[in-house]
């Protein structure tokens, strides 16, 4: 900027006048903390954490509401949420949940869990979580890769996706096909509310929000297993920056897993 | 005096956790043991709303738990040898995550998926941590019906006192063998042990609840492990419990723990009456193991027989606490086999008193 445009008489702005109820874009909510994430620049979990926390906030359920953390890059998940939280072993976050579902059936309890986590070592809970219809709310951050322990194969690997253990593209022969997870719990009847959404414009956040927001409500009816896949991305490991991530997701991400309701209750069918 | 009935020890274990006050049990058949989770099924929450889930696996039982007990209610489970060692992962992060709560392991032959006969093979995976990384169970071994009720709520107490998991680690033999039991009146649900760290909810009035076993900065990794290790220290000043049995004129001592310890009794009854002065010590914590008994008696005996229902696991404890001051003598059966008095008296006889 300019020094001199803005150090003039009638352009000087002070920040008290600029800092005002009536201007606010945007306050980060109070239900997030001030510890700094450790997400990557571009990382789509900051923004999941957000909007998670937003609908808390907005919803005033903070007293309500308690979270699991998974093992993988969103293992600190707690540091940020100002919630209650317990941080769960390796694919076994929605085994966690049942257990404090069951004996706080009150509260409203959710997952948050990476493609790993949820679709590799713990299928089983994931699974059974959903068929048995626990009221709790899963998470599924899908962005097709290891991010943690820094870019091996996930389960929702593409087809010829490189990974540094697929580093010729993943070889579906050799490695098996990527799993469609979310598609697999929506035929559970078990499962109340299933979704995939994304992260990568401002559009889509909006309409993650909003998906969260139903769950929310669902668990308060007790509804059963609600469940977002959150398509996202990993700059870092797929070795892009943050604005070809986001086309990446858009352009080759989201043709496989498409957006949109996988199962929506019954009764808001028309 | 309680309410007398005569029940299989599953079954006891079953009850006790009711009347004991707890919350929520997770679990998955296992022979044998299986009648826990049947009786719990089928009493528990008419009576005192106490959760009884099947889980898919005995990996996603013991993460129930972890849930359950986080959340500040009193969580337990069983299973048997393999389903045991399925947990451990889960018990670790227990242990680390200061979590109370009571896991049953009524020991079966092994390794691997062995037999479903009565066992204790399990010793060090009891004791000696099991899962990764430094950390004891405070570790219960009844050796009767009655002691298989009793313990679940001594089990319970002691793991709120130190947030601690506690196992109790029965066998076949005591699960399923049916016998007079005495049973305790019904407890408050929950314990009545404050649990302020729980997850329940951040109020407004607190910071918020974190359960976790990740901490990632080395320093306070060891931090965290001194704690712990303050915490065993502590048990095993303070915890210890053992029974001893004609040890006044003791020459000789036998020593095992559960059924082995039992099945000694009868061996220093019929070896009295042959005239020879036994006595039995009988460790019911073997972790904290009893170590100063035996340290005590090392020097006022000739010797120490341990028996044991597997190739030798308990009296490796027993050598480290008489610190070579006597002699230490080993007989075991494994793999599903009970050793009769019969056949441990011969071999004291053989090993103690040849050429005397």
């Amino acid at each position: 900027m300019d020094e001199t445009i803005v150090k003039t008489e009638e352009q000087e702005f002070l920040e008290e006048d600029i800092c005002v109820e009536e201007n606010l874009v945007y306050r980060k909510p109070k239900t997030l903390t001030d510890i700094d994430l450790h997400y990557c620049p571009g990382c789509g979990h900051g923004v999941v954490h957000r909007l998670l926390m937003e609908v808390v906030e907005e919803m005033d359920i903070q007293d309500k509401v308690i979270g699991v953390a998974p093992v993988g890059c969103a293992v600190f998940a707690y540091n940020y949420m100002n919630i209650d939280m317990q941080e769960a072993a390796h694919g076994r976050a929605t085994a966690v949940a049942t257990g404090i579902i069951r004996v706080l059936p009150d509260k409203l309890v959710f997952t948050y869990q990476g493609d790993g986590d949820l679709a590799a070592i713990g299928t089983a809970e994931t699974i059974h979580t959903c068929n048995r219809g626990e009221n709790i709310l899963i998470v599924f951050i899908n962005n097709a890769v290891y991010g943690m322990t820094s870019g091996q194969m996930a389960p929702t690997t593409l087809p010829g996706m490189k990974t540094t253990t697929t580093p010729f593209g993943r070889d579906v022969k050799m490695a098996g096909y990527p799993l469609k997870i979310t598609d697999l719990v929506a035929q559970l009847p078990g499962t109340y509310y299933v979704t995939r959404q994304a992260v990568n414009n401002a559009s889509n956040v909006r309409k993650t929000k909003k998906a969260i927001q139903k769950a929310f409500q669902y668990l308060q009816q007790r509804k059963g297993t609600c469940f977002i896949e959150i398509v996202s991305n990993c700059p870092s490991n797929w070795k892009m920056t943050p604005v070809e991530a986001n086309k990446f997701v858009e352009e080759v991400m989201i043709p496989f897993y498409p957006l949109g309701d996988l199962k929506v209750p019954k009764e808001e069918v028309k | 005096m309680g309410e007398l009935r005569l029940m299989k020890g599953n079954e006891a274990l079953a009850e006790a956790a009711i009347r004991a006050g707890c919350d929520a049990y997770f679990g998955y058949p296992i022979t044998p043991q299986s009648e826990v989770l049947e009786y719990l099924s089928r009493e528990a929450y008419n009576r005192t709303g106490m959760i009884v889930l099947q889980a898919e696996s005995e990996v996603a039982s013991i993460n129930m738990i972890y849930g359950a007990a986080g959340a500040g209610k009193r969580a337990m489970t069983s299973s048997s040898s393999p389903g045991i060692s399925l947990m451990q992962e889960g018990i670790s992060y227990i242990a680390a995550a200061e979590l109370p709560c009571l896991i049953v392991n009524v020991n079966r032959g092994g390794p691997g998926l062995g037999t479903i006969q009565p066992s204790q093979g399990d010793y060090f995976q009891a004791t000696k941590g099991g899962g990764h990384g430094d950390y004891r169970l405070i570790v219960l071994a009844p050796s009767s019906v009655q002691e298989m009720a009793d313990f679940v709520r001594l089990g319970f107490d002691l793991a709120d006192k130190y947030r601690n998991p506690v196992m109790i680690l029965a066998d076949g033999a005591i699960g399923q063998m049916m016998e007079k039991v005495e049973l305790f009146e019904q407890q408050p649900k929950g314990g009545t042990t404050p649990k302020p760290w729980a997850t329940t909810g951040k109020t407004k009035d607190r910071e918020r609840n974190i359960i976790t076993s990740l901490h990632i900065d080395p320093r306070e990794m060891e931090k965290i492990n001194l704690r712990l290790q303050a915490k065993y220290r502590e048990i095993e000043e303070k915890e210890v419990r053992y029974e001893l049995f004609k040890m006044e004129d003791a020459e000789y001592v036998l020593t095992g723990y559960g059924l082995g310890a039992r099945i000694c009794k009868k061996v220093v009854e019929i070896g009295r009456e042959k005239g020879y002065k036994i006595g039995l010590i009988r460790p019911i914590t073997l972790f904290p193991f009893p170590k100063k008994v035996f340290a005590e008696i090392a020097t006022k005996v000739k010797g120490i027989l341990d028996v044991e229902m597997n190739s030798g696991q308990m009296v490796e404890d027993v050598k480290l606490s008489v610190e070579g001051k006597t002699r230490v003598e080993f007989y075991g059966r494994m793999g599903g086999i009970i050793p009769t008095p019969e056949e441990v008296l011969e071999h004291f006889e053989k090993t103690f008193l040849k050429g005397e």
